[in-house]
């Protein structure tokens, strides 16, 4: 089997994503806003007691790859297969001549990848470039802390497409198995405070710190942002990579273990 | 049938509809619940670590926190109707209908959908209070137990209000409406801390654009007497939530003149 059917989706999604235009625009309207409310709280945290794990600076640009970053983060399961499952359409995926673990592997990728790089360089533009033109330099995205940080970070960054992308495939079995696309609804409780999304990991409770960094969902926000502003370097970003390895792994053959024991006896609803 | 009466029949039934799937409306309330509870325990963290924000401890930024999330937890349950005005009633045409009907269209639209499990994130706020009362030693009285529920009065007010903007909006466009999200969700974020951590414009735009400061921040400083702080005399802080009432007449002017311009889409 070649790699041509999944590219095709891949190229399609991005076509389909760039005609949304105008909810990118709105979308970055809100990014800008969460990111300001964000900096300025977290700056008044700041000004109370300054020796942190990572200092303003960092939590700034934390903050902003966040709201640039924010399409990466698997909150649901792919609407596509939602829909498919609750009108009976999913029998349709299981006739195309093409593996659906990987199909819908590629289609979760192409989803993240195209949503978010969209959305990446307006909120790039804006915070990195503009902030400091307006005299809000203190308050911009910085850059890779070092050449090695920032292709560290690439690795990083591209893994988290991948794991997200996997744990998207995870609902999205979670949802034909109970067949509604509520079965899903239960994600942003584990992926929004444990990616760090919230509130920085490294500013959680120092006993908690092993833990949080191998549990799955920092691999989504915390290791590639720390990788970024040099927060974990050598070593310590070696790990966080190894991290998210063994859990992009490790989703993969729980999914393909899954779904085929649901889709040995799944039901066909629909009309 | 009175338009009060014709409100709780609508309530009823959406409750019955609703109790149809228990399992599934278990499911979301808890979902609401933890998702929120867990963005309060975010909270807590950032506490532990940094002890107190510009002088404001724990236990008085969940006091902000409790009131801000109840007044718009209570917006959202009674208001879906307008939160979902455009996709459900303005693209598909079915506004007509509700026109069409001999009662108010604002009522019918309140009573469209009664959020019950959106309840899940007044019972957080309600928990964020309650530790919030527990750690403060206010000396209460029954003036400062009236500044709360008034606080949460105006803030209802005024999320209503932002909700029926956004419907109001859907007369022109239906896409993009999410932007509203800003001033709801985003609202309740920034008006969770106290104003005086703001960057000056922001302060004004949440004092004088969307009084988010005026009905949260004043009259709470006023009841936990950090007034001085605020700038606020009590009796300002005692009167501000009532720029949440002006929110919502000015609101409801709007809403009026956009049924005003309503022309049927649907097929």
């Amino acid at each position: 089997m070649t790699a041509l059917p999944y590219l095709a989706i891949l190229r399609a999604r991005f076509v389909l994503m760039l005609q949304y235009r105008a909810a990118a625009f709105a979308g970055f309207a809100t990014q800008c806003w969460w990111g300001g409310i964000k900096i300025m709280v977290m700056a008044a945290f700041y000004a109370s007691a300054a020796r942190q794990p990572i200092d303003l600076a960092q939590v700034i640009t934390y903050t902003w790859l966040g709201q640039g970053l924010l399409g990466l983060l698997p909150w649901q399961a792919d609407a596509e297969v939602s829909e498919a499952v609750e009108t009976g359409n999913v029998a349709y995926e299981r006739l195309r001549p093409v593996d659906t673990h990987t199909l819908w592997l590629a289609r979760a990728i192409a989803a993240r990848a195209a949503n978010t790089s969209l959305r990446v360089v307006p909120m790039f533009v804006a915070a990195a470039i503009v902030l400091p033109l307006i005299g809000l330099g203190a308050w911009r995205w910085r850059m890779p802390s070092s050449p090695q940080a920032g292709t560290l970070f690439a690795i990083s960054i591209s893994l988290t497409v991948l794991l997200s992308s996997a744990f998207t495939v995870l609902l999205n079995i979670a949802v034909t198995a109970l067949k509604t696309r509520r079965a899903a609804n239960l994600a942003p409780v584990l992926v929004s405070p444990l990616s760090g999304m919230i509130v920085p990991l490294v500013l959680m409770p120092v006993w908690l710190q092993p833990f949080l960094f191998w549990q799955p969902f920092a691999g989504l926000v915390d290791i590639p942002y720390r990788i970024y502003f040099a927060n974990l370097t050598g070593m310590a970003a070696l790990a966080g990579i190894a991290a998210q390895t063994l859990w992009i792994v490790l989703f993969v053959l729980a999914g393909r273990a899954w779904m085929a024991r649901v889709m040995a006896r799944v039901d066909m609803q629909g009309s | 049938m009175n338009s009060l009466s014709l409100y709780f029949s609508f309530i009823r039934n959406c409750l019955r509809a609703q109790m149809l799937f228990p399992t599934a409306f278990l499911l979301r309330f808890g979902s609401q619940f933890i998702i929120t509870i867990t963005e309060f325990g975010g909270l807590y963290a950032l506490f532990m670590r940094f002890h107190h924000i510009r002088g404001w401890t724990f236990p008085e930024i969940a006091m902000f926190y409790g009131v801000v999330s109840v007044a718009f937890a209570l917006a959202d349950t009674t208001c879906r109707g307008f939160d979902m005005f455009g996709p459900q009633f303005v693209k598909t045409g079915d506004f007509d209908r509700v026109l069409l009907r001999p009662r108010p269209a604002t009522l019918q639209l309140m009573g469209f959908e009664f959020g019950f499990t959106s309840l899940g994130r007044v019972l957080q706020g309600g928990i964020a209070l309650a530790i919030a009362i527990a750690l403060l030693h206010i000396d209460w009285s029954l003036a400062k137990v009236f500044l709360v529920v008034w606080a949460m009065t105006g803030g209802f007010a005024l999320f209503f209000g932002i909700l029926l903007l956004q419907a109001t909006l859907s007369f022109w466009t239906v896409e993009s409406l999410e932007i509203v999200n800003t001033l709801t969700y985003g609202g309740i974020e920034a008006a969770q801390y106290p104003l005086d951590i703001y960057a000056n414009w922001f302060r004004k735009f949440l004092t004088f654009v969307v009084p988010l400061g005026c009905v949260i921040y004043f009259p709470i400083a006023t009841v936990l007497g950090r007034n001085d702080v605020a700038g606020v005399a009590p009796w300002l802080g005692a009167a501000a939530p009532l720029a949440g009432v002006a929110f919502l007449a000015v609101a409801f002017a709007a809403w009026r003149i956009g049924i005003g311009h309503y022309t049927s889409t649907g097929s």
